[in-house]
């Protein structure tokens, strides 16, 4: 790539930084120059991202219909899946299957309730009542 | 912002990794260290793509070599002592950092970015591997060289203490590292063992990997793999597989073209060392694959922005990586007999 080369179109990360990229000049030295961002890994990004958003709709439907506990949607919001909220909080997996059915969910100590709520940053009772 | 304890110089860099080692070494006395020096003799440069792995849902593919190689093996070459390490206790692994940063040592810590205060939140995945340098600390504030930023930055240290104990695969588990205090700047010599090690241990990694799926194989494997995916796994599964190799190969840190630019670089910074003019041509086909990574990258975002969407795309696609492979064989088959003849 040559400096001229350099995308500087709209990123998320040139709000806050310029991104170092290594380009040539015409007779093909190397030096580095800074872009503002790439529209094609822009897309790439929102492609994530809408991925996300899908799941957490999905989620929100599962809960709406009783099919799953709210700790599904919180879940698909801060983008975990079950390896990593059974490392933060220290739950077994299968112990947090239960939990993201209806019946489990309802079963839940005050305690538990609260590690939850405080993982994804919410109050207990908003963890109870994610939608109303 | 003005340090305390120490004098220690931000350094923006293409990769968190290489810019960390790249200013840690510095500030401790090796000034002949830049950022493609360590990425070539850290050996950064690689590609696979691991079968029957999932990572956020897409295809686990890496450009680079595994996370914390690049400075170890840049250390070790530069017989710098290195030292690691990681946590269970929170409060330890604050108060050492605390006894260091307040003696004036600028260190390294692995971080998880999903609670990275001062990241965009377009980028805070629960990715565990991010690598920042911890300089100074005023009241609650801790001074952060983060080399993606163009400056310092500060976290507090409840924020602080949260990344470093960031949880999912490759949990940080607190670690931090540093190479020793007054290190002696290396010889020449030195320097040319060092990338000679590198570029040897590189063409290892890229052509003599066993299985088809890393180095340049892993590379047409990847190829094979996306002209399936629109049949198997339908079209917008296949356009999130797409997206998810071009950020792995553009995002945050490959310095461009899947790291391909900042080895092209590293072959032309090794060439006051090795002496050998041939290094311009190696470097120039290492440009133009960059540069085929990127066109590929094109064509890939046609696809997933729903411009391109028949098989001929998917096809399209494929024969780039597979044409790509063919290319960087070649390079480093010919990088590999370069190498070889150095004296």
């Amino acid at each position: 790539m040559k400096k001229e080369e350099i995308p500087q179109d709209n990123g998320a990360l040139g709000k806050i930084a310029k991104e170092v990229t290594y380009v040539v000049d015409e007779n093909g030295n190397y030096s580095t120059g800074q872009s503002t961002g790439w529209e094609v890994k822009t897309e790439a990004l929102n492609v994530a991202w809408h991925d996300v958003e899908a799941k957490i709709e999905a989620a929100k439907q599962k809960v709406l219909h009783g099919e799953a506990s709210p700790l599904l949607y919180f879940m698909e919001k801060k983008i975990m899946d079950l390896n990593i909220l059974a490392s933060y909080t220290g739950y077994w997996k299968w112990t947090i299957k239960k939990h993201l059915k209806p019946s489990g969910f309802q079963k839940l100590s005050a305690d538990k309730l609260k590690k939850y709520a405080e993982l994804f940053e919410i109050s207990v009772e908003e963890l109870k009542n994610p939608f109303s | 912002m003005e340090l305390q304890h120490t004098n220690f110089k931000h350094l923006q860099a293409a990769h968190c990794e290489n810019g960390v080692t790249t200013a840690l070494l510095r500030h401790y006395g090796i000034t002949k260290i830049t950022e493609p020096l360590a990425f070539g003799m850290g050996s950064g440069l690689f590609y696979i793509q691991l079968p029957f792995m999932k990572v956020n849902g897409g295809p686990a593919i890496s450009f680079r070599t595994m996370p914390g190689l690049i400075f170890k093996r840049t250390c070790t070459a530069l017989g710098v002592p290195v030292t690691r390490k990681k946590f269970s206790s929170h409060e330890k692994a604050m108060q050492e950092l605390d006894e260091r940063i307040l003696a004036g040592k600028p260190t390294a810590c692995q971080v998880g970015v999903f609670y990275l205060t001062y990241f965009p939140k377009e980028y805070r995945f629960h990715f565990n591997a991010h690598n920042l340098i911890v300089v100074d600390k005023k009241g609650d504030d801790y001074y952060i060289s983060d080399p993606i930023m163009e400056g310092l930055v500060t976290m507090t240290s409840y924020e602080l203490e949260r990344v470093r104990f960031a949880k999912g695969a490759f949990a940080p588990r607190g670690q931090l590292y540093y190479p020793g205090d007054h290190l002696q700047e290396p010889s020449d010599e030195q320097m040319k063992l060092g990338i000679i090690k590198g570029i040897k241990r590189n063409c290892r990694d890229m052509l003599h990997i066993p299985g088809s799926f890393g180095g340049v194989s892993g590379i047409a494997y990847t190829g094979r793999k996306i002209k399936k995916w629109k049949t198997k796994l339908g079209d917008e599964k296949a356009r999130s597989y797409l997206a998810q190799l071009v950020r792995m190969q553009e995002e945050i840190g490959t310095g461009g073209g899947g790291f391909r630019f900042i080895y092209g670089a590293f072959l032309q910074q090794a060439h006051p060392y090795l002496k050998v003019d041939e290094l311009f041509e190696r470097s120039k086909q290492f440009t133009a694959t960059g540069d085929k990574w990127r066109d590929a990258a094109i064509q890939a975002s046609g696809i997933y922005k729903g411009r391109l969407n028949t098989q001929a795309d998917y096809n399209d696609m494929g024969d780039r990586l597979i044409e790509i492979s063919a290319l960087e064989k070649q390079a480093f088959q010919q990088l590999k007999t370069l190498i070889g003849k150095v004296k």
